[in-house]
């Protein structure tokens, strides 16, 4: 954390000390998504508050994925996949057509399913991202580096070769190398699209041990199938079937007294 | 799972009796052998038999046909420095050329194109590496030399001629036929091999990969420049290699535009010669033994100066992937 504060440059896409902790970092609304002429995501309306983690649970095609692609404009790089409604980044539409779609996603960090470290050293792989979005001293770069990986838990791991290849890591040093490059960004919100599920029991668990941490300080949304996941990690649960948000909830709630049939039959394991 | 080590169960006494007879396996790996070798053999006797036929060039001439400038038929004097140069440098423009541009098209086709351009444009390179070499040699001659001699090299000359040490690659006249005409035309000639190999290995980088480079903020370029090309650097450099070698020993086409002239010059508009073209033009006309031994001992020396650059390439390469620490 001290690092943090010493290189003060980003500090303005952190959130404000003050801020109350459940004002939604993104509000979106009446959101409709389009593979073509499939309709994959319908009227979805959802608020990710600030410094939570929400998790979006619900059967593969239900559109959980989709919905984290539109919240970072990755759909952007296919032609015919389109979005319509609003999605409010500090109330800021980010569907907007003049949005500047790099800096959106140096404010919108994603980790994928399977560990994708750069073809490079470790250190390159966190600084690659950095140098992209500022200009930093090679003191400060070598500060954030340490920072990022410090606060992804893979520094003590990783300290003597930051120099060798990203590739010789484990997959489960990849997949905290991924959230690494991403936080050391400073992003305000982390997608993570099940991160979790290419890697090992031990694995895991340190990845949902550093989310739990980092939520922190960043706004999380997370896709996972894996139940026991939501309930350890997620302050809130969005349950989505066939491009519908069935049903939202704080955790302990949609775990225990879910309001709907089809979402208890969901997580009671009967579909999905 | 139960049905799995059933057949597992079922298959081992299979194994056992197809152990039983091991004549198959016997016949089999004595043919790929055997198909190895006969690439090494072949590789071996030509360069002998170039050895062999070179060798009176070499006792007459000694290490002085690596390095005189003189080729004189009547005199009989003969050494191999100008070819030399004429190949190296020639390859070295087509490379300069085609290097990049194939670097653009894969990138264009693989990152940029729409979808249905791809196939069209993709099509069309490969029809350019169908493309005999004559052809190119034909076009180069009657069309492109011209162009160069009326359009490029008058332009060259008068801006770049005057700069200092730079600038002598630009003087002379601009005859048209010379090594930059030639370079032009074979970077033209390699550009299809080179982005086809690099097309075929772009498209194999994984979708994830790109996707969470642009998750980090990457321009297209950045990915191209900073994750496609890493990823691929070894299969790409064999790309460069196969239409490097290509660039060196490509004989028609040069021919027709390099000019056929022994004097070491380095200009590149003046008229040279390469190893390959000497060769072509001049076997008929090789009317002593010591000017037939002298030209192939110049093919021998194609021979090692191919091998000698691919090789110093190869270890570049693996040098530099040590510095990065793999």
């Amino acid at each position: 954390m001290s690092n943090m504060d010493s290189t003060t440059e980003a500090n303005h896409r952190q959130a404000e000390p003050g801020a109350p902790p459940d004002h939604p970092r993104i509000a979106i609304r009446q959101l409709d998504f389009f593979y073509g002429k499939t309709q994959a995501l319908k009227g979805i309306t959802l608020d990710l508050p600030d410094r939570q983690a929400t998790a979006l649970i619900g059967p593969s095609g239900c559109g959980k994925s989709t919905l984290l692609r539109v919240l970072n404009r990755m759909y952007d790089l296919y032609p015919g996949q389109r979005a319509s409604g609003e999605v409010l980044l500090d109330g800021q539409n980010i569907l907007a057509r003049d949005i500047d779609l790099n800096q959106l996603r140096s404010r919108i960090g994603m980790v994928f399913q399977k560990p994708t470290p750069f073809p490079m050293s470790i250190r390159e792989n966190i600084a690659f991202g950095v140098r992209m979005h500022e200009r930093l001293s090679r003191a400060a770069l070598a500060d954030r580096v340490e920072w990022a990986l410090t606060r992804a838990a893979l520094w003590p791991e990783v300290k003597d070769r930051l120099g060798n290849s990203a590739l010789g890591l484990s997959g489960g040093q990849q997949q905290r190398l991924c959230i690494a490059r991403s936080i050391a960004v400073r992003p305000e919100v982390l997608l993570l699209d099940e991160p979790t599920s290419a890697l090992d029991p031990i694995s895991t668990l340190k990845i949902e041990e550093l989310i739990d941490e980092l939520k922190r300080d960043f706004t999380i949304a997370i896709v996972t199938h894996n139940m026991q996941q939501a309930g350890r990690v997620a302050d809130r649960v969005a349950f989505f079937y066939l491009g519908e948000l069935i049903e939202l909830g704080e955790s302990v709630q949609i775990f225990t007294a879910p309001r709907l049939r089809r979402t208890q039959e969901y997580i009671t394991g009967r579909f999905g | 799972m139960s049905a799995e080590s059933l057949g597992l169960a079922a298959s081992r006494p299979m194994i056992a009796s197809r152990r039983a007879g091991p004549s198959g396996e016997r016949v089999f790996a004595v043919l790929v052998t055997a198909a190895a070798w006969v690439v090494l053999i072949a590789l071996g006797a030509v360069a002998a038999a170039m050895f062999w036929g070179g060798l009176p060039a070499f006792r007459a001439f000694g290490w002085r046909f690596l390095y005189g400038t003189e080729w004189n038929a009547v005199t009989r004097q003969f050494a191999a420095l100008v070819p030399i140069y004429g190949t190296l440098v020639t390859a070295l423009i087509a490379m300069l050329i085609a290097v990049p541009v194939s670097f653009g098209i894969a990138v264009f086709l693989i990152e940029v194109a729409p979808r249905w351009l791809r196939g069209p444009v993709a099509a069309a390179i490969e029809l350019l590496a169908g493309v005999p070499s004559i052809i190119y040699g034909m076009w180069g001659l009657f069309v492109f030399v011209p162009f160069m001699s009326e359009q490029v090299e008058p332009w060259l000359i008068d801006h770049l001629g005057p700069l200092p040490v730079f600038g002598v690659l630009f003087q002379g006249a601009p005859l048209g036929i010379g090594m930059l005409t030639s370079g032009i035309i074979l970077g033209i000639m390699v550009l299809p091999f080179i982005s086809s190999v690099m097309r075929d290995v772009f498209a194999l980088v994984p979708v994830e990969l790109k996707e969470s480079a642009y998750a980090m903020g990457c321009t297209r370029w950045e990915v191209a420049w900073r994750i496609m090309l890493p990823y691929t650097r070894s299969a790409v450099a064999g790309g460069i290699f196969l239409g490097l070698g290509r660039a060196l020993g490509e004989t028609m086409a040069v021919t027709f535009v390099l000019g056929n002239a022994h004097d070491l010059s380095f200009s590149l508009m003046d008229p040279g010669n390469s190893i390959a073209a000497v060769i072509a033009n001049e076997f008929t006309e090789a009317d002593s033994a010591l000017y037939r031994a002298s030209l192939i001992a110049l093919g021998l020396l194609l021979f090692v100066v191919t091998f000698l650059v691919l090789a110093g390439a190869r270890l570049l390469l693996v040098r530099l992937a040590r510095q990065r620490g793999e």
